[in-house]
């Protein structure tokens, strides 16, 4: 195993430091929040965190997108997280430490950065879990479906919130990069760049298969309850560590795993009559599991995962994505990673190429990388130069 | 396993070295001309011989085709560089000449060149077509130094003059009078400043000639709107009979 990463502390040079996160309400009875699937939301509550400072002219905006598990905590410390009942925060930095932060590849000593949690998320966005007013007791599975849509239109008001006309860049990974595609799908004018990592224009097929599995795992879960387990003290955490353990294989790559535990065995292996976790891989993924249960909801999860099969980018052009691409103003970046087979190279290569298709100027890179689609988090040096590089070249001559 | 048998000593000459043994040979060869080539080999000798005696200390000339390219593409135009390296012909078409560049590029690292100086570009092998991209999309299609190191050149060709209203391509003359001697005197695989690799690294898997370009355009009925040739450091427009003397050829194409 390689040594223990090592993050910058709150009062390092190089990391944004101790961070607040920050909830706004932006839909409420008097200006409730109409979802793609016709029904209405209200009230709405966003969480989210900024860093650095926002330029006189409003010109330095850095949107960033969150994927699946993730929230609003991109970089730093949260100072709130023993109040706020989120211990683990207090153990690691925010999901993109590595990558946002002064001097770092998203310079928050030049851009000022915004990253909200979507609707449907359990990190202080209203979702499932949050109170039903026309109940009074939580949501659950009452909770009505969210799409990437919805997620980017709610965006667009903490935005106009924030009093952003026009963001800089939008930047996102996996999920999030079907987010940021859909910013620059929806509102063509009030992005510059727009950068998708890991991602594509839609999930294959087999990215459907695994997420079925998943939410078959929590939704036969005895203590599932049918969504309705807020009250129970215990909610279906087997089945919800069985959903993230499965989506964890598919976050690495078959080399990786194999550079990472082989096929070692754990120090004392055995118990529970010969099934226990016998080889490293199985008490790494069974430590994933268990980890991920203490911090996210059941529901979330449930919601999140559909909102990630329906994606289509190509809707906007009735089905065409070379149509709809023509929409497209920003400058846009595509990354993919060599051994990701969640969202394969050849899915992130279908998008350039139907941009290119529209008559848009494009950049497609293929990194190589042996961490499958979690490089995007991971291989932050080959991801962060070129992230930084195509901030900063608004390209010769402009 | 047996040994294998030792060369002569007389083969084994140190590259480089023009003695009388090489001289012998090529003598052989030209009274094995025919009478009428018999001229055009002799002349050759005597062009080679003089070359020998100077000391050529010129420095290449890279990317010389760049300014006539430049100058060559209207402003406001859509360029597609094909192996665009690290965007330095698309960098400043689109400083001088306002452009919608678009390169694709192989290198890993020339592509992240492309994207520090802000040149649109897109990962991708060549020799995997130009799939997907309309007829006509883009007013000008370039292949500099390229062609020579496809898998499949003419495949290639005939996807730029497709995707691209004209094509410009450059390419090393393999006919070239001093790349001829290099293989008729010393019998190896000819070195020179602009094709500087041995038979083992070289990148230039399909070499051919000035000739062999135009007789695959009459072919194919591709027109030959201009070009240039490079010879001895100084570029000039292509004549007719220039596979003897263009080092490189620079030729602006529609189908």
């Amino acid at each position: 195993m390689s040594s223990p990463r090592k993050y910058d502390p709150p009062d390092s040079p190089t990391s944004v430091g101790w961070t607040r996160p920050q909830v706004v309400r932006l839909a409420d009875a008097r200006r409730p929040f109409r979802l793609e699937c016709g029904r209405t939301l209200a009230p709405i509550d966003v969480e989210y965190e900024t860093y650095g400072r926002l330029s006189p002219r409003g010109d330095n905006a850095v949107l960033i997108l969150h994927a699946l598990s993730g929230d609003a905590h991109v970089a730093g410390w949260d100072a709130t997280a023993e109040a706020a009942g989120r211990p683990w925060r207090l153990r690691k930095p925010g999901w993109w430490n590595g990558m946002v932060g002064p001097g770092k590849a998203i310079d928050t000593r030049r851009w000022w950065v915004v990253c909200s949690n979507v609707l449907g998320s359990c990190y202080g966005t209203t979702g499932p879990a949050s109170i039903d007013p026309a109940t009074g007791r939580p949501y659950g599975c009452r909770f009505p479906p969210v799409t990437v849509g919805d997620w980017v239109r709610l965006q667009a008001r903490l935005m106009d919130h924030l009093g952003i006309r026009r963001l800089h860049a939008v930047i996102g990974g996996s999920i999030g990069g079907q987010q940021a595609m859909e910013w620059a799908l929806r509102y063509p004018r009030r992005l510059d760049n727009c950068i998708v990592l890991a991602s594509g224009a839609r999930l294959s097929v087999q990215g459907l298969a695994f997420n079925m599995v998943g939410r078959h795992a929590i939704l036969n879960d005895p203590l599932y309850a049918g969504g309705d387990y807020y009250q129970n003290g215990r909610g279906p955490d087997v089945g919800l560590a069985v959903a993230r353990m499965l989506a964890h294989i598919t976050y690495l790559s078959e080399p990786g795993m194999h550079r990472k535990f082989g096929r070692r065995r754990n120090a004392g292996a055995g118990g529970e009559g010969g099934f226990g976790p016998e080889y490293e891989v199985e008490s790494y993924l069974a430590h994933q599991g268990r980890s991920f249960v203490e911090r996210f909801d059941a529901n979330s999860y449930l919601y999140i995962s559909r909102a990630m099969d329906a994606y289509d980018a190509a809707r906007w052009g009735r089905g065409d994505l070379v149509v709809a691409c023509h929409r497209i103003r920003a400058r846009t970046m595509i990354v993919s990673f060599s051994s990701d087979w969640l969202y394969p190279p050849r899915q992130s290569r279908e998008l350039a190429l139907a941009l290119c298709r529209a008559g848009r100027e494009v950049t497609y890179v293929d990194l190589p990388s042996d961490v499958g689609h979690d490089a995007f988090l991971v291989e932050t040096e080959k991801v962060g130069r070129l992230v930084q590089a195509f901030l900063e070249s608004g390209g010769p001559g402009r | 396993m047996s040994r294998a048998p030792r060369r002569p000593a007389s083969l084994a000459r140190p590259r480089g070295q023009v003695g009388c043994p090489a001289c012998a040979e090529v003598e052989e060869i030209l009274r094995r001309l025919d009478p009428a080539l018999r001229v055009e080999g002799a002349d050759l000798m005597a062009r080679y011989r003089r070359a020998l005696r100077k000391v050529s200390a010129r420095a290449p000339a890279e990317r010389w085709q760049d300014r006539l390219i430049v100058r060559k593409i209207r402003p406001g135009a859509s360029v597609l560089d094909l192996g665009c390296g690290a965007g330095d012909l698309l960098a400043e078409l689109m400083c001088r000449r306002r452009v919608r560049a678009q390169g694709i590029e192989l290198d890993p690292e020339e592509v992240v060149r492309c994207v520090e100086r802000g040149v649109p570009v897109l990962q991708g092998d060549l020799d995997h077509g130009l799939q997907g991209f309309p007829d006509r999309s883009f007013d000008y299609v370039v292949l500099e130094e390229t062609l020579q190191t496809l898998h499949r050149p003419l495949t290639v060709l005939s996807e730029m003059l497709r995707v691209g209203r004209e094509g410009i391509v450059s390419f090393p003359n393999f006919a070239w009078w001093k790349v001829r001697l290099s293989l008729m005197i010393e019998g190896r695989m000819p070195e020179t400043e602009r094709l500087p690799y041995r038979w083992y690294d070289t990148p230039n898997i399909h070499l051919f000639t000035l000739r062999d370009f135009l007789d695959w355009a009459e072919r194919e009925r591709v027109r030959i709107l201009g070009g240039y040739a490079y010879e001895s450091g100084r570029v000039r427009p292509l004549r007719e009979d220039d596979n003897l003397d263009a080092e490189e050829a620079l030729l602006f194409l529609r189908r």
